[in-house]
């Protein structure tokens, strides 16, 4: 048998272990900011870059997407080269990966704070970094799929499906939900609407949990805790058995997210089924995990490493016992939109994604530098503060979810709802928002513990080569029948595979032509009476998307006899037509918007806007001052109204070409509007002569940015009027 | 609701291509082993230099 000797490429792992670690403090610490913005929600007050709404993207970006994407990276270009016995196949893609995903986050980390967002849960980045993405990801792939095929081992190990899975159906993931029509360099509208753009959303947000933080991390695990244990994993089968189980049932169950809301029951229910299904394939992952540790539990007691595996096992076998539990209609209806959902979350991403990343470089790192770890008793007490950190964190955050969810049910016996006033629910929960921000604190110590212990070791080491191997060369399986036969011969050879190959690419050609024509045709309303937004309250509604507004609002009154008596009839279907994205939101920090149209007056909204705790003590919502200050940037309305057409909503060529003139004319009847308040006139006037006395430009109150939000929240589910409604129902009947 | 359209295609497309690689992997014999590779990965290739 030939020998043949390689390197290992450690100095790409090296780059990913200090990306993880760098964006791993970023992504924790602007989580921390925002814990504390619950609790002095003015903290970074009139700095519209650090306000809260463009901030919440971030983290999860950061944490998602930076700090656990760069920790898989590295986790895979580490196991990958060994488990195929081959050097990765191309530096230069390799490095491509490396550079190309920094650069992307960069512009994340730009992009987001100063609000170009399309508002989509984690798939909140513009058009053209959407592209990026996608090329940098297919870049990843071919890499490792090409590594693959000059591999030195025949048999693929367990964790190389995972991470082939992965690869693929993030990619499709990814594609078919940034399915967007740019209007500008770094805005766009999404090509679904309301609900379907509600059901892509989730399809894809679900799945971005199962295939980005979950089915590459079982794939590190089956890689990493053998490793460290020295033990086989507990059983090979069961690890192929959960994986195709795992794969074919994830991708289904995304309209769990998207209980009680204007989605048809049909889906609903088809999301249930499979979400339940969940928890034998999840289970079998987490199981075989734990009991790879059979007979080596005395590890556990001094290796740190191994320590942090098992929390994030035990982490990631709760969340997965959890999600079932939460995609059942009666634990979801009181579960969603509370702080329930939050506690949820971060048991994944703190324990399992955050604690395997921790183990995991704990473990690479002294190899890599040929050093021992600096530290143990620092990596324990790291262990311990973060632990502790994740069990003060989403313990409250349980507590606050049910008493809040609780509260907002609660009836009067004479039928009334007896927490009316949404703040009351809020100011209830604020202890259990201070224990969360000192959870969040320790688990940030802790990693700032990490990142000292590391610089240490890595001081400590030799700079970082990449590894001699040596291996057998792979012999080819050869038939003298197939010899010298191309891959078509073959193909033809076998007429069923290659009508499987053949409708493959009919179906992908037929999906890119027919959607677009059924989505177009889907989008006539059903609700005669919902017409599209004018250009005014169109803009409004995309200051609403760049302020980040969704997230903690939300837009879908759920059919209960709490909310319908709390924000008003529950919402239909029918209603998001024009909807370019959905707005329905996720998290009821604050309470629904879907009913506010005409429900304040527009003075009220601009106190709001401007000083939340002046129209509404003890709220924790900040101050949105920059929107009272600013104008409205008119010069894209035409081409946005435009775009809003090619996606199939209904302006007439008239309408497009009036439309400056009757934003000025709706900002003029809101201005009036708002000389109906004596202070506002007062201060107004007083703006004003300052300016003329000082020669510095005024901008019309007409024409600033918090009328174009005015008219947009005024227009809100102002479009059905309950009794006209049922009078139509009633003469549907006769 | 058309969407469910685009949505079920690419779902059952991606289940095709990974019941496709299943298949595939059987019959490559992948699975012949079910306990082998789980101690082969446990040993490194890496060559360790003695050191002095």
């Amino acid at each position: 048998m030939e020998m043949q000797q390689f390197y290992y490429d450690n100095k790409i792992v090296k780059k990913f272990i200090y990306a993880t670690l760098l964006w791993g403090i970023v992504g924790f610490s602007v989580g921390l900011l925002l814990a504390f913005m619950f609790l002095f929600p003015n903290l970074t007050d009139d700095i519209s870059w650090l306000s809260f709404g463009r901030l919440r993207p971030l983290h999860t970006n950061a944490v998602i997407f930076a700090f656990v994407g760069n920790a898989i990276y590295a986790g895979i270009y580490y196991s990958l080269q060994r488990l195929l016995k081959a050097r990765m196949a191309s530096d230069f893609l390799s490095n491509f990966n490396f550079w190309g995903w920094q650069l992307i986050i960069v512009a994340a980390a730009i992009t987001l704070p100063l609000g170009y967002s399309t508002s989509k849960e984690y798939a909140e980045l513009e058009w053209p970094i959407d592209i990026a993405i996608a090329l940098v990801w297919v870049a990843f792939g071919v890499n490792m799929i090409w590594t693959i095929l000059q591999r030195r081992q025949r048999h693929l190990y367990v964790a190389i499906w995972f991470y082939l899975g992965t690869f693929v159906t993030v990619t499709v993931l990814h594609i078919f939900n940034s399915l967007a029509l740019p209007v500008g360099a770094l805005k766009s509208y999404s090509v679904y609407a309301g609900v379907q753009d509600a059901l892509v959303q989730w399809w894809y947000g679900h799945n971005a949990v199962a295939f980005f933080l979950t089915t590459p991390f079982l794939g590190l695990m089956y890689y990493f805790v053998p490793k460290a244990a020295n033990r086989p994993v507990y059983s090979y089968r069961l690890s192929i058995v959960h994986f195709w189980s795992l794969i074919f049932i994830y991708i289904w169950a995304g309209p769990h997210h998207l209980l009680y809301t204007s989605l048809p029951d049909w889906a609903q229910n088809l999301g249930v089924a499979f979400s339940v299904m969940l928890l034998a394939p999840s289970w079998g992952g987490m199981i075989n995990g734990l009991l790879t540790l059979r007979g080596a539990w005395d590890k556990v007691r001094t290796d740190p490493v191994l320590k942090f595996f098992v929390v994030a096992i035990t982490g990631y076998g709760m969340a997965t016992f959890e999600g079932p539990l939460l995609s059942l209609k009666n634990v979801n209806a009181i579960a969603h939109y509370s702080d329930w959902i939050i506690a949820h979350v971060h048991v994944g991403a703190m324990a399992w994604n955050g604690f395997f990343t921790f183990g995991m470089i704990y473990w690479m790192v002294p190899r890599m530098f040929k050093t021992k770890i600096y530290s143990v008793a620092l990596a324990n007490a790291h262990f311990w503060i973060g632990t502790l950190g994740i069990i003060l964190y989403t313990l409250p955050m349980y507590v606050a979810g049910f008493v809040q969810a609780s509260m907002w049910k609660q009836f009067n016996p004479d039928g009334t709802l007896a927490y009316g006033n949404f703040l009351e629910t809020v100011n209830e929960i604020v202890p259990m928002y201070w224990m969360r921000a000192i959870g969040g604190s320790m688990f940030i110590v802790g990693a700032f513990i990490m990142l000292y212990n590391m610089v240490r070791t890595i001081k400590s080491g030799s700079d970082v080569t990449d590894d001699l191997a040596e291996a057998p060369a792979l012999q080819k399986v050869s038939k003298y029948r197939t010899k010298g036969e191309g891959w078509h011969t073959w193909l033809e050879r076998k007429p069923i595979k290659l009508t499987i190959y053949a409708t493959i690419v009919i179906l992908i050609g037929g999906v890119v032509q027919i959607v677009p024509t059924l989505l177009v045709k889907s989008n006539i309303p059903t609700i005669s009476n919902v017409k599209p937004y004018s250009p005014l309250e169109l803009e409004g509604r995309d200051i609403y998307i760049r302020e980040g507004c969704v997230g903690c609002h939300s837009q879908m009154i759920r059919p209960f006899r709490s909310e319908v008596e709390r924000y008003g009839e529950y919402s239909k279907a029918g209603e998001f037509v024009y909807d370019h994205p959905f707005l329905w939101g996720s998290k009821r920090t604050g309470p629904d918007l879907q009913r506010i149209g005409a429900k304040y007056s527009d003075s009220w909204h601009l106190n709001h806007m401007y000083d939340p705790q002046s129209t509404s003590p003890g709220s924790i919502m900040p101050g949105y001052k920059w929107l009272v200050r600013d104008q409205l940037d008119k010069s894209s309305t035409v081409a946005k109204m435009k775009a809003m057409v090619t996606l199939g909503v209904p302006y007439t060529e008239e309408g497009i070409a009036n439309a400056q003139q009757h934003m000025t004319a709706q900002g003029t009847q809101i201005e009036k509007n708002l000389y109906a308040d004596p202070d506002f006139v007062k201060n107004y006037e007083a703006d004003k002569k300052y300016a003329q006395e000082n020669g510095e430009p005024f901008i019309e109150m007409r024409n600033r940015e918090i009328v174009a939000l005015i008219a947009y929240l005024q227009r809100l589910g102002t479009d059905i009027k309950v009794k006209d409604i049922q009078a139509a129902l009633l003469t549907n009947k006769k | 609701m058309s969407v469910i359209y685009l949505l079920l295609t690419l779902s059952i497309l991606v289940a095709i291509i990974f019941f496709i690689a299943f298949i595939f992997s059987v019959k490559k014999g992948q699975y012949d082993d079910t306990y082998t590779p789980s101690v082969r990965m446990l040993f490194d290739d890496e060559i360790v230099k003695e050191k002095n």
